[in-house]
């Protein structure tokens, strides 16, 4: 018999559950705070969320927050977790010694049913009543008292906005562990038994419908007014990702500049200094200019997905997906992609249907990312004559929407490719649309703290060493003292790049573009200052662009500019978005594969633009 | 006993409400028809249209007690319903 009134030793292995929308990721991020460990579990791509807190009276918890789920008859891999975990079946993890069930008195039909499940298990658990003050408002009153001495467990009302919103819960953790609640008779109807609860508890049956979600969703899934406004949504959001960013980014580009000069002052001309400036600052500074862009992007999409609109969106979207053989689902996450693969492949976590997650991941890379447009921009200017056509368009504003457009067409086919053979199996939408809600604030920074550490931490060091090892590649071995040509062609990238060249030349490319594609690897637009490397102008980004663009319509034909463009419209050259998709899938035959396909890919494409542009320009 | 024509969700109008007269399983194991019971379409419960999609008018937003679902027409097709409110 352990004395109550002492805190206790051992650490309480607890687990939050509860249905989508119930206020449980709130509720988790209030009690645990920032001391959480985000990962994924063993073998499936399901976030893994653990945290720690501490009670007022001592106790430890661990607590583990399991995926939200609408019953223990899983439907996807995210719901297989958490039955697992409960019934003690799972492979990894321990069976919990308590259950804290997230329980929404918005929903309270819905979420009760879970509850009973839950309450089927034979394990410990306390009842957390979530929005109750917005329930309160609709007039929703509950004996609380009546119904947890029904259940036969603690129901505890907790508030996700106020700082105390969970001292009562914390108190409940204090006192001893709750013996399990008695189950139901076996074959209960849990639907019946849900009503007689209502009936009995609340005032539920008496209350009308929420008006306020009503009157929203007149307007936001009108089949006209629906999509007007997700269009503006979405051009506000483009907007304020790329001009807002935009200060903050050259903020941290001149920055990483000055912090460079501070560093690298005192450090004489030499190996070291180089290896420091082009290297390291260079590698990371290049990477780490994105961090704002990626932080807004992030932003926006976890206050749609906190608000309650994305699920409306994917709703409004669904049978323009549906073309590409995916759901309404998949739309975020190839949005972002714009922006940039990583947080589009990461924010693929949002779809549920493994299938579609997989090949959301995998198409996304073919959505033009931003450090493809200083690659079009050069070329375009260099090669493509700047006239107009049909009186007012732009031939070059016309090639690189051109450029955009056969990416999209591309990535639709391609997934319908890939969808293709699994037609047969019915594919479900089934999407709840939740009551909106104010995104909370606390919940944001908390997303966008993860989101930025994860960023930082992961894809930083890899790109670090990567740029690393360009720099030495394309450093060593040192040009002899009487070298008359660039640097770079001694070293061991310049020989790469001349064995790469058998491969390359079939498609229209010279040693050149081999050496600036190595480079390229770490961040597509650096192959502009690789360029620049290679035909000795060593001059920063900008200038270069200005000087090689002369240099390059004199040396190369039109037919090997466009093939580069074309080659760059699929090709997977960018070392850090097949780095996150091996962490989202934790698999490397899905890298290699998705590696595989979009060489081929862009070996196809600028196979065949350089022969046609050849028959077209003759030579 | 209820004489009116029996219809499936598919085929509501939107704006209008009825009550669900039973889950149209499609085989001996339909993880569709069992989620939409696990959801609350059960027999009783009063549903009604909020909204069709934009194309085709596919999928609809159903309102169901306090929740709302967006389903294609193939599910909510196992849905049958008994004489509109």
């Amino acid at each position: 018999m352990s004395d109550a009134h002492l805190p206790q030793r051992s650490t309480l292995r607890a687990a939050l559950v509860g249905n989508p929308n119930s206020g449980k990721t709130s509720l988790f991020n209030q009690l645990t705070g920032s001391h959480q460990k985000v990962a994924n579990y063993a073998g499936v791509t399901v976030e893994r969320k653990e945290g720690r807190f501490t009670t007022p009276q001592g106790r430890e918890v661990r607590l583990l927050d399991l995926p939200g789920a609408y019953s223990l008859s899983s439907t996807s891999p995210d719901e297989d977790v958490t039955r697992d975990v409960c019934l003690g079946r799972h492979a990894t993890e321990q069976r919990p010694e308590l259950i804290i069930c997230v329980v929404s008195a918005s929903n309270l039909r819905l979420h009760l049913r879970f509850l009973l499940e839950i309450k089927q298990l034979g394990l410990p658990v306390i009842v957390a009543l979530s929005m109750m003050d917005e329930a309160k408002k609709r007039g929703l009153q509950i004996d609380i008292t009546g119904l947890q001495a029904e259940l036969g467990m603690p129901v505890v009302p907790v508030i996700s906005l106020r700082k105390d919103g969970v001292a009562r819960l914390l108190q409940v953790l204090d006192m001893e562990v709750p013996t399990p609640p008695p189950p139901l008779e076996d074959g209960t109807d849990l639907h019946a038994k849900v009503r007689t609860l209502l009936k009995t508890y609340t005032n539920e049956e008496t209350l009308g419908t929420d008006v306020l979600v009503d009157r929203l969703d007149r307007w936001l899934l009108h089949p006209v007014w629906g999509p007007a406004i997700l269009l503006v949504v979405l051009f506000v959001m483009f907007q304020t990702v790329f001009a807002w960013a935009q200060p903050l980014m050259d903020g941290l580009d001149s920055g990483i500049g000055l912090l460079g000069q501070i560093i690298l002052k005192p450090l004489p001309d030499g190996i070291l200094r180089s290896l420091l400036a082009d290297g390291v600052i260079a590698g990371a500074g290049t990477v780490v200019v994105f961090l704002p862009q990626i932080l807004l992007l992030f932003l926006w999409i976890l206050a749609l997905e906190e608000s309650g609109y994305l699920p409306r969106a994917a709703f409004l979207l669904d049978r323009v997906m549906a073309t590409a053989g995916l759901s309404g689902r998949s739309f975020i996450p190839l949005l972002s992609s714009f922006a940039c693969a990583i947080p589009g492949i990461m924010a693929a976590r949002t779809i549920q249907n493994p299938r579609d997650r997989l090949v959301t991941i995998l198409i996304a890379p073919l959505m033009t990312c931003s450090a493809r447009l200083p690659v079009y921009t050069l070329l375009i200017a260099a090669f493509v004559p700047h006239r107009t056509v049909l009186g007012v368009l732009g031939l070059q504003g016309l090639v690189l929407f051109a450029l955009y457009a056969v990416a999209i067409i591309s990535g639709v086919a391609a997934a319908r490719i890939m969808t293709r053979g699994v037609k047969s199996e019915e594919h479900p939408l089934l999407l709840e649309l939740p009551p909106y809600r104010l995104p909370n604030p606390r919940s944001l920074a908390l997303g966008l703290w993860q989101r930025a550490t994860m960023f930082l931490s992961r894809v930083g060091t890899i790109i670090v060493t990567l740029n690393v090892l360009l720099w030495a590649l394309s450093s060593f071995p040192l040009p002899p003292a009487n070298a008359t040509g660039a640097a770079i062609d001694y070293s061991l990238a310049g020989r790469i790049g001349h064995l790469m060249l058998p491969i390359f030349a079939p498609i229209g490319f010279n040693w050149q573009i081999c050496v600036s594609l190595i480079p390229g690897l770490a961040a597509r637009e650096v192959a502009v200052s690789a360029l620049a490397t290679v035909y000795a102008l060593g001059a920063s980004e900008d200038s270069a662009a200005e000087k090689l663009m002369p240099l390059l319509s004199a040396h190369w034909s039109m037919a090997t500019a466009f093939s580069l463009l074309a080659w760059y419209v699929y090709a997977p050259q960018c070392i850090s978005t097949l780095a996150v998709m091996r962490r989202e899938t934790r698999s490397m035959k899905v890298v290699l594969g998705a590696a595989a396909y979009l060489f081929g890919l862009a070996y196809a494409a600028s196979l065949l633009t350089y022969h046609i542009t050849r028959a077209f320009t003759g030579g | 006993m209820d004489t009116e024509l029996k219809m499936n969700l598919d085929a509501l109008p939107k704006g209008n409400s009825a009550v669900i007269d039973r889950i149209e399983y499609r085989a001996a194991i339909d993880p569709i028809a069992a989620r939409l019971d696990e959801l609350g379409f059960v027999p009783g419960e009063a549903v009604q249209i909020i909204a069709v999609g934009p194309m085709g008018g596919d999928p609809i937003a159903v309102r169901l007690g306090a929740s709302r679902f967006a389903l294609r027409r193939g599910e909510a097709a196992r849905i049958l319903l008994r004489s509109p409110i």
